[in-house]
């Protein structure tokens, strides 16, 4: 993958190659040239990539911590509960890639075939592909910019030999920035069926998540709906229940009504799933993001 | 979570003002919020739109004489944060105070923050495990809802100090909500000793850390 200079304008940039930044990069002449501003090759390398894949999700979320990745999984887990169901889950959360920890995949290597590379296969019929896997120790970080993360996002789509997938799930970062950009572009000849985004009962959270649906209005990305994690505390011992992260505006139930977007359910917050998770097993919780 | 929604940032001679969010005018905020027409726009920008602000915040605003400046991130390790150290190296002393939650999947994620602050030599004030349990209201069982002391494990493995946990406080969480200073209005509430005794910790080892 290229370097490409701090302060790179970006290739669509009307300054590419022209910038002050631009000295001394490889690239330059190609920008200065417009070629930078063609519509990227892999798109439609993409496109027909793509053409084994029948659904495409993208789980989005405006803030971190809310349960993006753990939704993913389980989500991922669910659909592949039916065995004539195909199940393909990809994280593009290139900085913090925590599905091969969920999933029970920490250690896992990717593999080259013939047709690309190879998916892990955490059951027969449900895939993974993950930057965790290409790291080789737990401590790694990957520090990369915009430009060379959108590079990894773009062989992600066009190099994995995914097969034929009935559903194939998009974990992102939390945001609205170059994955969720990316993601949506290098699909965008491919069509998405939408997103789902996720998100915890606070107005401090719903306000991210405006801006997320306002995101996937600007690049006309359908929303399925939202779901509302870590709605509720239920206390092991005496039952009651206590809202830790309060809704004071009504959580995302009044915002979802305002918006006229689907909610598509509430889920608890559950001390197991944080131990299910460390060791790699998911909790027959299927149920409740299948009935959506 | 400031209070300090909807305020307009302004011009002076030496750059940009600052929004001052208390009466003693002892804390001063600047943030992407403050530059968009509504709270519900979204900045959907690539890493170099993003790092020219981020030099901005640093180079173009007034700040004046400060005792601390606390810069909150997002997570990961790309262009805010390669951009928040660029920008700030010049001004030392500089270190990191870096929040984890309990549970082995944060830890995961955490673990990689250690090592870019080791790779851009940013100095690791301590680590800090949030949402460490929660004591219910009702019955008083506390529950360790995340899993508990994967941050204290983290930092001692990383070998930067603990400096607490803090645990799941529902007041905490509303005060946020409504803007209020949870510090001064909620000392019985459960969170409020673990931030009390953190915020000590940094000021009176950071110096001494950071030197």
């Amino acid at each position: 993958m290229e370097e490409v200079p701090q302060g790179c304008p970006g290739t669509g940039s009307a300054q590419a190659g022209r910038g002050a930044s631009c000295q001394g990069c490889p690239n330059q002449r190609l920008c200065a040239s417009g070629a930078g501003a063609a519509p990227d090759p892999a798109i439609e390398e993409i496109k027909e990539k793509m053409k084994t894949v029948k659904h495409k999700i993208l789980v989005l979320s405006g803030k971190g911590g809310v349960g993006k990745s753990t939704f993913s999984a389980h989500l991922a887990h669910g659909l592949a509960e039916d065995e004539n169901t195909q199940v393909a889950l990809l994280d593009i959360d290139i900085c913090g890639p925590s599905i091969p920890k969920i999933m029970g995949l920490e250690g896992e290597q990717v593999h080259q075939s013939g047709s690309g590379w190879s998916p892990v296969f955490v059951e027969d019929n449900l895939g993974v592909m993950s930057v965790g896997f290409l790291l080789s120790s737990p401590d790694d970080a990957v520090i990369w910019r915009g430009p060379k993360k959108n590079g990894m996002i773009k062989q992600f789509l066009r190099d994995v030999d995914w097969g034929e997938v009935d559903y194939l799930i998009v974990d992102t970062p939390p945001g609205t920035s170059d994955e969720h950009l990316s993601a949506v572009q290098y699909l965008s000849a491919a069509h998405i069926d939408g997103a789902v985004i996720i998100t915890t009962p606070q107005e401090v959270s719903l306000q991210d998540v405006r801006k997320e649906i306002n995101f996937c209005h600007k690049v006309k990305l359908p929303i399925i709906g939202v779901v509302e994690n870590m709605s509720v505390f239920i206390c092991p011992k005496c039952k009651k229940e206590t809202q830790i992260f309060p809704p004071t505006t009504g959580g995302a139930e009044v915002m979802c009504q305002d918006l006229k977007i689907p909610l598509l359910g509430k889920v608890p917050l559950d001390p197991h799933i944080g131990i299910q998770e460390f060791c790699g097993h998911h909790p027959p919780k299927e149920e409740h993001f299948l009935s959506s | 979570m400031l209070r300090a929604q909807g305020r307009a940032v302004h011009q002076c001679d030496s750059g940009w003002v600052p929004v001052f969010v208390d009466q003693e005018q002892s804390i001063s905020l600047m943030s992407v919020g403050f530059l968009l027409e509504s709270p519900d726009e979204a900045v959907v920008w690539r890493g170099p739109k993003k790092n020219a602000l981020i030099k901005q915040f640093v180079a173009d605003v007034a700040w004046g004489q400060l005792d601390y400046l606390v810069v909150d991130t997002p997570p990961g390790t790309s262009d805010e944060h390669m951009a928040a150290v660029e920008a700030l190296r010049p001004y030392s002393p500089l270190g990191a105070l870096v929040v984890t939650t309990p549970q082995a999947v944060s830890v995961g994620d955490v673990r990689r923050e250690l090592t870019f602050c080791r790779k851009t030599g940013l100095q690791v004030v301590g680590v800090v495990e949030n949402m460490s349990g929660f004591v219910c209201p009702h019955c008083a069982e506390c529950t360790n809802v995340f899993s508990r002391g994967g941050g204290e494990v983290l930092a001692s493995l990383a070998g930067v100090p603990f400096l607490g946990s803090v645990p799941l406080d529902p007041e905490l969480t509303r005060s946020l909500e409504e803007g209020q200073d949870f510090i001064r209005d909620f000392p019985k509430s459960p969170a409020f000793p673990a931030l009390f005794s953190i915020a000590q910790k940094v000021m009176s080892e950071a110096p001494a850390r950071l030197s």
